[in-house]
């Protein structure tokens, strides 16, 4: 009892911060400078609709590769920590009837869509991660309506390896060839609103959707793969 | 925009998210639990639409109460004991 | 009360309820969830924070015509978008350190796990 009433003097602690900063909060009345540079310069220099993505992609590229390679750690480390060793294989029970048909149409579908999501990044609110996403929802509805077959793992390992490499190398030719480390102008900037336009946006964000979308999947397979262990 | 729906929702939108935060901390069965971590994904997900962000809200839509569930409930099947 | 004061308070509890279930209980996949609903209310904190008064997304189509003037601030929103993927990426790890330590002690609780304590 005494214990609970010490946590929650701790907790009315951390809520007493809280209040203290947020008390009389109002909302601005304008974008500050940055903001406000990103939405006018930003436009003309950028050329793309979209301008989460033009922050997130050129503004920010390094933040973006950061958390590029931190997905990559984690899919690595995932993969090494659970090991799956020689386990004997247990037939689990087939799904319905309706699942197996169902998922055999919907599953194009799905990867269409994400596909679509990602390569319209710069024009629609969208871009890699949401596309990336979508694309390993599509492989769990496969596993959820086939549970008995295992994909090769090695196709997820090649496309991610791959993608991160070939995001690097563009980030070097922008430093060769145009203003600096993943500068935007190495293909002409068109006009705002066409889909080939905002220089290499729409080239950065198909690698790095087909990158996330194959570290989510070799997650979600590691899980499904690990030996089964009986706890109660 | 600043209209009195708008308000209205985000005042049943944000009591639905509490309730039920406070349903997964709290029930016995985990499966209830992990689902209910899903639909507090989902609210936040439709307050980021009515804060004008819809990049935001498909991302947490997908990732919070799609991918992080299924996450969850492989994990699950891999401690308890099997059911025959 | 405006939308963005609604919004604060929201994301606000939600973190003091997800730190309040980190501290108090005691099985393994609570303490995960609980971390769940720490960074959902973070992000709903950081997106409210950066809302202005009637104004509209940041995409700029054939409506908007001085960008400057209508659209809210997207940084907070870039970066909201990255913090959503690593917690995700989080979540995964806890869960498979969870697996691996549920199959060492045959249990979910965590007082049981009293190695390290002197």
């Amino acid at each position: 009892m005494i214990k609970k009433l010490i946590f929650l003097a701790l907790i009315a602690g951390v809520g007493y911060m809280f209040w203290t900063g947020l008390a009389e909060y109002k909302a601005a009345e304008s974008l500050n400078r940055i903001s406000s540079y990103y939405a006018q310069d930003g436009l003309k220099e950028v050329g793309a609709a979209n301008l989460v993505t033009a922050v997130v992609v050129t503004y920010r590229g390094l933040d973006t590769l950061g958390e590029v390679s931190i997905l990559f750690l984690t899919a690595s480390i995932l993969g090494f920590f659970l090991v799956s060793g020689k386990e004997p294989k247990i037939p689990l029970q087939d799904s319905s009837e309706i699942l197996k048909t169902a998922s055999k149409l919907l599953e194009p579908i799905i990867l269409l869509f994400g596909i679509y999501v990602f390569i319209n990044g710069h024009l629609t609110p969208g871009g890699g991660f949401q596309g990336g996403a979508i694309l390993a929802s599509a492989l769990i509805l496969a596993y959820l309506a086939n549970p008995n077959e295992g994909i090769n793992k090695s196709i997820f390992r090649i496309t991610e390896s791959i993608s991160g490499v070939v995001f690097v190398i563009i980030g070097i030719l922008g430093i060769v060839l145009a203003g600096g480390f993943l500068d935007n102008r190495l293909i002409p900037v068109g006009s705002i609103g066409d889909l080939i336009s905002a220089g290499i946006i729409p080239i950065i964000y198909i690698f790095v959707g087909m990158k996330v979308g194959a570290e989510l999947s070799s997650i979600v397979t590691n899980l499904k793969h690990s030996p089964k262990n009986n706890v109660e | 925009m600043e209209t009195n729906l708008n308000i209205f929702l985000a005042i049943v939108i944000g009591v639905l998210a509490l309730v039920f935060a406070i349903i997964a901390i709290y029930h016995k069965k985990l499966s209830i639990a992990i689902i209910a971590s899903g639909a507090v994904s989902l609210m936040a997900s439709i307050l980021f639409l009515l804060l004008a962000a819809p990049d935001v809200a498909m991302t947490e839509a997908a990732i919070g109460s799609g991918l992080s569930v299924i996450i969850f409930f492989y994990a699950l099947s891999k401690i308890r004991k099997q059911h025959d | 009360m405006t939308l963005e004061n609604i919004t604060l308070i929201i994301g606000s509890l939600l973190i003091l309820l997800g730190l309040w279930g980190l501290i108090t209980q005691k099985n393994l996949i609570k303490i995960v969830i609980s971390f769940t609903l720490v960074d959902a209310g973070i992000h709903i904190l950081m997106i409210s924070l950066g809302y202005l008064k009637n104004r509209t997304a940041p995409i700029v189509d054939s409506t908007i015509d001085n960008a400057v003037e209508q659209i809210v601030d997207p940084i907070p929103q870039a970066m909201v978008l990255t913090a959503i993927v690593i917690g995700l990426g989080i979540t995964a790890l806890m869960l498979s350190f969870v697996i691996r330590l549920a199959k060492d002690k045959n249990s979910l609780n965590v007082s049981n796990f009293k190695d390290l304590k002197w």
